[in-house]
């Protein structure tokens, strides 16, 4: 057991590699980083010397080294369009994504698992096909269309709900967080309401198709005919063995929310890492990009990370020895 | 010994998939819809009443016209005007028209490259598979949004503004292409491995056929259900993915809009009352992406394939 | 009045074409203390009257007529809630123990939950009776067992945890669907003398739903013989099996290879298919005979080969499994050579090298001259053309995207590319001919045909190169008793008309006495004992292969 976190470690950190050179490219071969940095007015002289400085003369592989080496430290150099550090902004609009993200995340998964459990154990019911209807439907909305719709009906006609940004926030430490006031709580509705609709409708198929799946297995049937009750097939058996899969795809999910939160940040103009980013695109804000591209990795590989260790609590495959000897 | 067959006709018409096609509405009005639509958009210069794109053909005196329905509205522009006059249900079919060729052209390119890698890596197994695998992996990790924007950003950074109006089209169609191919590949793999194990995989083995008959003769001819389940589903994102990057300011240039470009030039109206502008292109984008999930979860109830 | 008595019963799906009828105008009881052996081919309903009995017919099953009478309750009435008697009265047990069991929980948390679902006992005295099942079904050790889960345990153990289950709440009657069919023969053996044992300790109806003849015989004490859902004959195995009076049970039982000697050809009653050995073959015309000298064709020399687990992604490195360890043999020309042992033998893998689909780890193999590892290039084509194999799953040898005659086209232009399409068109139909499949077959797709019919399929595909040597790998034993005689009959036709070499692959004892000459007995990759088929199945000196002829249920009615 010990060995296998190892090796996950050993990819987790390739993986991370492989990112950072990604993201080191982007940054040493997009434009040219020197006259990114300097006006205009700067002389060739005072570029040379601020090439030199910054080291952009050594062999790229020390240069990567550097990079590496700056990048575990969050050192990412400064914004080319704001002039500030990159991690002081980062830092500055982590809370603002983290707390959408993680309420989007509560919601799509609350929500998912649970219709998908009943869709999946009623297959034929009104109700199901209902839902199932309304998932399909949520995922052909994309994002921005669901955040549009609910500004419009929540925020211009009932007038009931704030349509951009984070109401009130309180100030804890270097963490701003709109979770203690009644209008930051308000305005946190929408936004992840947006975020998680799509999530939610993927998660409700996935559990349910696990469910239906697993209902038709040998073992199932055999619990039905030494007559095991309805509930606990369904929640004894059917739901264990169904939360195998759902680990995964939930712990991917919660990656690319923090990916989609971009659009919902871009909509509802929330102050997060998202609305930072895409300001980043287009004005070619290399320094910023690159952190950014950084930092997602990093959560995707966490996530994955603690889905590994999730896998080995549920599944028994995994963590018991096989000792397939014959009698 | 099942009922003799003859023709291909023969073979459609008693094939269990057609049968439950026709027996199915949802599969039927879907495939009805996505029919009208396609036809419609890509004869657009035919369909549509007005030309959007011309500007002498505009006059601002028509601009933000509301609906036939509405007071003010009137039949010349079904569902309106925007603010430079343009006629909403022309823009429409020749927005569809885009998106539908960004997402099938980025669809298409995804299939290719990830069927071929993916078939490839689980045909040969060993270190190139894994590099193939990992190399997925490493593109999983970073969300599909997320990739088509910093190659987005890439390319502003490498050409010039004026250009990069002109190429935007491709950038789009590689960044939503590039990002979606891990899907392709993994379930390729997937089946590939499935397949290579079965005994008829052996007898063109033992019969000595090359790799390149076995896997593109033998092989993918019998991966092709799943990668048809995903590929329509992912179609469905890809227009979806097209239309949010649009929507964000980095897709396709507001000259020649696609539907996401037209939600968001009418989003800035949405407070003042202008519903209209943005209504009817993301009606549209709905109506589209719906039908075709809708015959992508058809696809997957009847070929049943294991997706995972 | 018998304990369980079944009367008329009639069951029916409706698919979208038709309604089938599965189960026609059964009638038949069970006592108390009996084992009644349901017998009958793929398609006779004999599955679908056992899960009927406890109303788990799949969708879209339905009882349209008759009466399952337990003592004085109807089980077919849809009034009566049949889900009650689950467990309680009736047990049901499954063909493959590996997917029986949940394997999330562990086997004592699943006993216990059947327990208590039945029986109002605490959780303490649950336990103890669960642990005593565990005693019961021969589980050694079974108070630490208890909380192992299911993939801990054996193939066969896990069966005996299966039958614990499903005598958790002392039902009266015990339905056994296909118990043994998927464990190895010395496996079989301990469960089919377990079932007797506890049929007499506890005194159960045993109804044992099986294709397998040879188990009835052993086994049973009245038999019912099952055709297309109607019963064709019922009574003492003696009786029926011993002395039938119906053509169907004669034809049935003929087709039963024998294990006490070989015969010739199977006697194939009433069959409308000729044979091949009647008819003038047409594809001898292209076949160059040789005669055979009985030299060697074939020598393997200390052949091994292990698999390592060589991805890194894996969980943890694995020791390397040593599937083929130091064999060595000879198949000589015109023989046909056996292979015997049960799974995990490594007798197919030893196949898949003869064949050159995968490397051995060391070791050589002659085919002719030549040492087969280093062939490549034109010589490589020229040994895929004298070697060709028949696979066991007549459902997934030929690929069903392609027409029948493109599949056995497709060898003849491989090793003959100047042949024209007239005459690739008259081959494949000889070919057709040989295996005795009618030329319009040419035209269709493989799912138009039933497994028998793929197989003779898959062996024509096999001839179209002309080989030497046929490698058959179990190429029965997904198929009926009388299918099975069907091809072995046409193999051994083609064997003497051809003068093929065959290397004859089965875990199947009786099968390999009638098919084989010579017989290697395998076991965890190592060779046994090499005899004669008569010497070995006479006075095996081997303890294993004793052991295993022991084992081997004996058809002897």
């Amino acid at each position: 057991m010990f060995s296998y976190f190892l090796k996950r470690i050993v990819q987790s950190v390739g993986v991370m590699l492989c990112v950072a050179l990604l993201s080191f490219s982007l940054f040493n071969f997009v434009g040219d980083p020197i006259n990114n940095m300097v006006g205009e007015e700067t002389s060739t002289e005072e570029r040379a010397e601020l090439r030199e400085t910054l080291g952009l003369n050594d062999p790229i592989h020390i240069q990567f080294g550097r990079f590496v080496a700056n990048a575990i430290q969050f050192n990412f150099g400064k914004s080319y369009q704001l002039r500030r550090p990159v991690s002081e902004l980062i830092a500055e609009r982590m809370p603002a994504t983290l707390e959408l993200v993680i309420a989007s995340s509560i919601l799509a998964l609350g929500f998912g698992v649970l219709l998908g459990v009943y869709t999946g154990i009623n297959r034929t019911g009104i109700l199901s096909n209902f839902i199932l209807f309304v998932s399909l439907a949520g995922v052909s909305l994309p994002t921005f269309v669901i955040g549009i719709l609910l500004i419009y009906i929540f925020a211009v006609i009932l007038g009931i709900l704030p349509s951009f940004g984070r109401g009130e926030v309180v100030q804890i430490g270097f963490w701003r967080t709109g979770l203690l006031t009644a209008s930051g709580l308000k305005a946190l509705i929408l936004p992840s309401l947006t975020l998680s609709l799509f999530q939610m409708t993927y998660i409700i198929r996935l559990v349910r198709a696990e469910i239906v799946e697993i209902l038709q297995t040998d073992y199932i049937k055999f619990a039905r005919a030494r007559g095991i009750s309805n509930h606990s097939v369904y929640f004894g058996h059917a739901l264990r063995n169904s939360l195998i899969p759902v680990v995964t795809i939930a712990g991917i999910n919660i990656g690319t929310l923090v990916a989609f939160s971009i659009i919902t940040e871009t909509v509802f103009q929330w102050p997060g890492m998202g609305f930072l980013f895409i300001q980043a695109v287009k004005f070619v804000d290399i320094p910023i990009m690159s952190a950014y591209l950084v930092f997602i990795a990093l959560v995707f590989v966490a996530i994955n990370f603690i889905v590994d260790i999730l896998y080995f609590l549920i599944d028994p495959r995994l963590r018991t020895k096989n000792e397939n000897q014959d009698g | 010994m099942a009922k003799r067959t003859t023709g291909i006709v023969d073979r459609i018409w008693d094939s269990d998939i057609f049968h439950s096609f026709i027996h199915s509405p949802t599969a039927l009005i879907s495939s009805c819809i996505l029919v009208i639509i396609l036809l419609t958009s890509f004869f657009c210069e035919f369909v549509a009443p007005h030309d959007p794109f011309t500007p002498s053909s505009l006059s601002l005196m028509d601009a933000f016209t509301p609906p036939f329905w509405v007071e003010d509205g009137n039949t010349v522009f079904l569902f309106g005007t925007d603010g430079q006059g343009r006629d909403l249900f022309s823009a429409i079919l020749y927005g569809t028209r885009i998106s539908l060729i960004v997402g099938f052209s980025a669809i298409l390119f995804s299939v290719i490259f990830g069927v071929l890698l993916g078939l490839t890596a689980g045909y040969f197994g060993g270190r190139y598979e894994t590099i193939i695998m990992r190399l997925a992996d490493v593109q999983l990790t970073i969300p599909s949004i997320l990739m088509a924007l910093l190659i987005d950003g890439v390319v502003r950074g490498l050409i010039s503004r004026e250009l990069h109006d002109e190429v935007a089209i491709f950038v789009l169609i590689f960044a939503i292409g590039i990002s979606e191919w891990p899907q392709f590949a993994r379930v390729a793999r997937g089946a590939t491995l499935v397949e290579k194990n079965k005994d008829y995989i052996s007898a063109a083995r033992i019969i000595g056929l090359p790799n390149g008959i076995i896997m593109f003769k033998h092989i993918l001819p019998n991966i092709l259900r799943p990668i048809l389940v995903i590929g329509t589903i992912g179609l469905a994102l890809a227009i979806l993915a097209e239309s949010t990057l649009s929507f964000l300011g980095v897709g396709v240039p507001p000259t020649t809009p696609s539907l996401g470009t037209l939600i968001r030039l009418g989003n800035d109206f949405l407070f003042s009352g202008e519903w209209w502008i943005s209504f009817f292109p993301s009606f549209f984008l709905v109506i589209l992406a719906f039908s075709i999930n809708l015959l992508g979860d058809w696809m997957r109830d009847t070929l049943n394939p294991k997706i995972n | 009045m018998d304990f369980l008595e079944i009367t008329n019963l009639n069951i029916s799906y409706l698919t979208r074409r038709l309604l089938v009828t599965a189960v026609q105008d059964v009638s038949f009881s069970v006592k108390k203390g009996e084992i009644l052996g349901l017998v009958g081919e793929s398609g006779s309903g004999k599955s679908t009257i056992g899960r009927a009995i406890l109303g788990l017919l799949d969708e879209p099953g339905k009882i349209e007529g008759g009466s399952i009478q337990l003592e004085n309750l109807n089980l077919a009435d849809p009034a009566t809630e049949v889900s009650a008697f689950r467990g309680k009265r009736i047990g049901l047990i499954f063909q493959d123990p590996q997917t029986s069991l949940n394997p999330v929980m562990t086997v004592g948390e699943q006993l216990l939950e059947t327990i208590q679902t039945h029986l109002q006992i605490d959780a303490g005295d649950a336990r103890k009776r669960a642990i005593e099942l565990l005693d019961d079904v021969g589980i050694i050790d079974a108070k630490t067992r208890f909380d192992d889960y299911p993939h801990q345990f054996s193939g066969g153990m896990r069966q005996r945890v299966v039958i614990a289950l499903a005598l958790c709440a002392d039902p009266d009657i015990l339905i056994a669907d296909e118990p043994t069919t998927a464990l190895d023969v010395s496996i079989q053996s301990q469960i089919l003398a377990l079932l007797q044992k506890l049929r007499s300790d506890r005194n159960l109806a045993v109804i044992l739903i099986t294709h397998d003849m040879a188990v009835i015989s052993e086994i049973a004490d009245r038999v019912v013989v099952l055709k297309d859902g109607r019963i064709v004959e019922m009574g003492s195995p003696a009786a029926v099996l011993g002395n039938p009076s119906q053509t169907y049970t004669k034809r049935l039982v003929s087709s039963v290879p024998p294990t006490d000697r070989r015969i010739h050809r199977f006697p194939i009653m009433n069959s409308d298919q000729g044979s091949a050995a009647d008819q003038n073959l047409k594809i001898l015309n292209r076949w160059q005979l040789q005669k055979n000298t009985g030299a060697s064709l074939v020598r393997v020399k200390s052949l091994s080969k292990s698999f390592s687990d060589e991805s890194f992604m894996r969980i943890a490195a694995k020791e390397p499994v040593h599937a083929v360890r130091d064999v060595s043999f000879e198949i000589r020309e015109g023989e046909s050579f056996g292979l015997v042992g049960e799974s995990g033998s490594g007798k197919s893998t030893i196949a898949k090298m003869i064949v050159k689909l995968i490397e051995p780890t060391s070791g050589l193999i002659f085919f002719e001259q030549d040492d087969i590892t280093t062939l490549e290039g034109p010589t490589l084509l020229a040994f895929r053309r004298k070697i060709q194999m028949v696979f066991q799953d007549p459902y997934s040898s030929l690929n069903g995207r392609m027409k029948i005659k493109n599949i056995i086209a497709e060898p003849i232009l491989h090793h003959n590319s100047q042949l024209g399409q007239m005459d690739i068109d008259h081959y494949v139909d000889d070919l057709l001919a040989a295996v005795d499949l009618a030329a319009s077959s040419r035209d269709r797709y493989p799912h138009e045909f039933s497994g028998g019919q793929r197989q003779r399929i898959s062996i024509a595909r096999a001839l179209a190169t002309q080989p030497k040597l046929l490698v058959c790998d179990e190429p029965t034993s997904a198929l009926d008793v009388s299918i099975q005689a069907q091809i072995l009959n046409l193999l051994k036709d083609l064997q003497e008309k051809l003068g093929l070499t065959i290397l004859f692959i089965s875990h199947d004892l009786p099968v390999v006495r009638q098919m084989c000459d010579r017989i290697a007995v395998l076991r965890d990759g190592a060779v046994c004992e090499i005899a004669n088929a008569e010497r070995l199945f006479d006075a095996p000196t081997h303890s294993y292969s004793r052991h295993l002829l022991n084992s081997m249920p004996k058809f002897q009615p």
